[in-house]
């Protein structure tokens, strides 16, 4: 016990719980909510024009068979490994400073791994029955290929889904008994009650909770590396140019962990402006996350450049003729657009001016996601839209209907996080108090 | 402050949450079931058909062989629906004035086919060809069951993907001597297993019949 934290300091790490209640920012909330529900909506109506037309209203043909599906959900599940590392990894390795961020991130951790579900299943050519992919006993007397990566991308995701909703949830209860406490009204009080699963915050209670949340924790990290290397043997199994470097696995979670916490950090500094949280989410916090996004963009950047190397020093015609359909091909755009937004401003990283800069660093956090969007959709198309003949050339444009499906999925992603902000403890304020007593110093938790 | 939840709120939750699970549960099994039923396959159940034509009384009780009607059985992928022409043939001499057969004369007539309902039916994400299954000697009654004894026409077997895999593992001891494909009746057949003990081997032999291919993917879905 610490007799540093001054009344103030628990006054804000209670605030967390107090926002649900009475929340600070409605109009802002109202605006942004407004518009993903517009564009929830017109994720209902691209997947209701797929699901009366079929996959014909999308630019897929052969060769491109796999376009913005494909390249949206790696580039969501990669967000969402972000969560899972703050969260998960850093609990398992005793950082405080993660509980002002670990609630939010695997929300969106959450949201994210929900988009990408969606989307090979909206890819199937007949979506309702995406189940025939589950082992189950069925009238077909057939089980799912398990020598398939397709078959493994199933259970990584339901997995992935499944430790996901279980951490979280875990991890929200203590608060959620917090709101309970504080809410005035009697229906607030029955509904978070409930949620809270009659937490009374007993010995016994905290004792079961702390071993439930290491457990889940120590099935979660390596969740990651398996989940998004799974990924990457979805290309890497097939005999696909481009797509057989042995470095993909690390790559793509590298990328994977890039991307997320570029997301993390425009979240963070979204949230605290919005919802007054700087006290909580301080310029150290902001700091470490942009030390995470240099260091993560940086291995990044080592993967490029070992799948250059790997390509020339291995040699094969096929590959080389790839990798510069890449850097000069009709779709040459898109690798340099990942090169340039991933890693060029991303330099601005290491003065420690621009990591205090909360305008700046969303900047650079912005362009890097743009950047692994460029680079996903590099891989899936550059890679297909030369086959092995010169007669199976093609190309792939992105329909209408693709683009408003991913307008829409942002729809999907953004709705229920926006619900999460507005009626759930977006920090773990729990966990900050206990670090608040351990250190004595909000900096630290 | 009154308190919100009463002392047995922590049993109600658990019997609730419990209670979901058992329904979830129960949900699958009903679903399970209703699959494999016969009223989710139609296995048994007759349709309603513009004439009620009787395979019985036709098939066993006049002898007509099945490809006097189902003409195209041996050369196409369908086994063909008659023409009422077909009908015709008997039906102009005898039986000309029946009621029942009013729909028959009526469409001979306007020159408009019959508008049979289905009985048999694949899934259309299924490519079935009757003349090689004809050709290799899968008798009639393996896939439509005893219609010789069905006065109204029902679906025989439930017709799902794991009836016609049974068959694709192992061809052999369902095929039959070609000459006599349209026989209603096989007990005989199956009285004396020692009679023809050696002869699906040796049909698949000389058919080159490979049960490996025969459960790839692309046999049946292209």
């Amino acid at each position: 016990m610490s007799d540093m934290a001054t009344e103030r300091d628990i006054r804000i790490a209670n605030k967390p719980a107090r926002i649900p209640l009475r929340f600070p920012a409605p109009r802002t909330w109202w605006l942004c909510f407004a518009v993903s529900l517009c564009l929830l909506i017109l994720f209902f109506v691209a997947a209701t024009v797929l699901l009366l037309e079929g996959i014909g209203v999308w630019g897929l043909n052969i060769p491109v068979n796999w376009g913005l599906a494909i390249t949206n959900y790696i580039w969501f599940l990669g967000i969402g490994h972000a969560g899972t590392l703050i969260s998960a990894m850093l609990l398992m390795l005793g950082a405080h400073w993660r509980n002002s961020l670990n609630r939010f991130a695997e929300a969106m951790t959450l949201c994210a791994v929900v988009c990408a579900g969606l989307y090979p299943i909206l890819h199937l050519g007949r979506p309702w029955f995406f189940y025939w992919i589950a082992p189950y006993p069925n009238t077909m007397t057939i089980s799912p290929q398990f020598k398939s990566p397709l078959s493994w991308d199933f259970f990584a995701v339901l997995t992935y889904l499944t430790v996901s909703i279980l951490f979280w949830y875990i991890g929200i209860i203590p608060d959620l008994a917090s709101v309970r406490d504080r809410a005035r009204t009697r229906t607030a009080q029955v509904l978070y009650g409930l949620a809270a699963l009659g937490w009374r915050g007993s010995a016994w209670h905290w004792a079961r909770w702390r071993q439930a949340y290491r457990i889940t924790a120590v099935i979660a990290v390596p969740l990651v590396v398996s989940v998004h290397s799974e990924v990457s043997l979805l290309l890497a199994a097939g005999p696909i140019p481009g797509w057989t470097s042995t470095v993909f696995p690390p790559y793509f979670v590298l990328g994977a962990a890039f991307s997320g916490f570029a997301v993390v950090l425009m979240i963070a500094i979204a949230l605290r402006h919005m919802l007054g949280l700087a006290d909580l989410v301080t310029a150290r916090h902001l700091d470490l996350l942009a030390r995470f996004l240099l260091a993560t963009g940086l291995m990044t950047a080592y993967g490029y450049w070992v799948e250059v190397f790997d390509t020339l020093y291995g040699g094969d015609l096929q590959d080389v003729e790839t990798l510069l359909d890449r850097v000069t091909g009709s779709y040459a755009y898109t690798y340099w657009s990942a090169v340039i937004f991933n890693f060029v401003p991303l330099q601005l990283l290491w003065f420690s001016r621009v990591r205090a800069s909360p305008t700046i660093l969303f900047l650079v956090a912005l362009s890097v996601t743009i950047g692994m969007w460029f680079e996903r959709y590099m891989l899936v198309v550059t890679s297909l839209y030369r086959d092995y003949l010169v007669s199976s050339w093609g190309s792939y444009a992105p329909s209408f209907w693709e683009w408003s499906l991913y307008a829409g999925m942002l729809g999907v992603f953004l709705t229920p996080f926006l619900l999460f902000v507005r009626f759930l403890p977006v920090i773990s304020a729990f966990e900050v108090k206990e670090a608040l007593r351990e250190t004595g110093d909000l900096e630290h938790a | 402050m009154a308190q919100v939840f009463t002392a047995s709120a922590d049993t109600r939750l658990r019997a609730a949450v419990l209670l979901a699970f058992l329904l979830v549960f129960l949900a699958v099994l009903f679903v399970g079931g209703y699959a494999d039923s016969s009223y989710g396959t139609l296995t048994g159940w007759v349709r309603d058909q513009p004439v009620p034509f009787s395979h019985e009384h036709h098939v066993a009780g006049l002898g007509i062989d099945c490809r006097y009607c189902h003409t195209s059985v041996e050369t196409s992928a369908r086994a063909g629906l008659p023409a009422t022409h077909i009908c015709m043939s008997c039906h102009s001499q005898i039986w000309t004035g029946a009621p029942m057969l009013e729909p028959v004369r009526l469409s001979l007539a306007s020159n408009t086919p019959l508008a049979w309902n289905r009985v048999s039916r694949l899934p259309d994400y299924v490519y079935f060809n009757h003349s090689i299954h004809v050709a290799r000697g899968v008798p009639c009654v393996t896939c439509h069951g005893r219609v010789d004894r069905m006065p109204l026409m029902s679906r025989a077997v439930p017709l799902q993907m794991q009836f016609c895999l049974d068959c694709h593992r192992d061809p052999g001891p369902n095929l039959r001597p070609a000459a006599e494909l349209t026989r209603m009746d096989w007990s005989d057949w199956d009285r004396h297993p020692e009679a023809h003990k050696d002869y699906g081997a040796l049909m698949v032999k000389t058919h080159g019949i490979d049960p490996a291919k025969l459960t790839q993917c692309n046999i049946c879905h292209r």
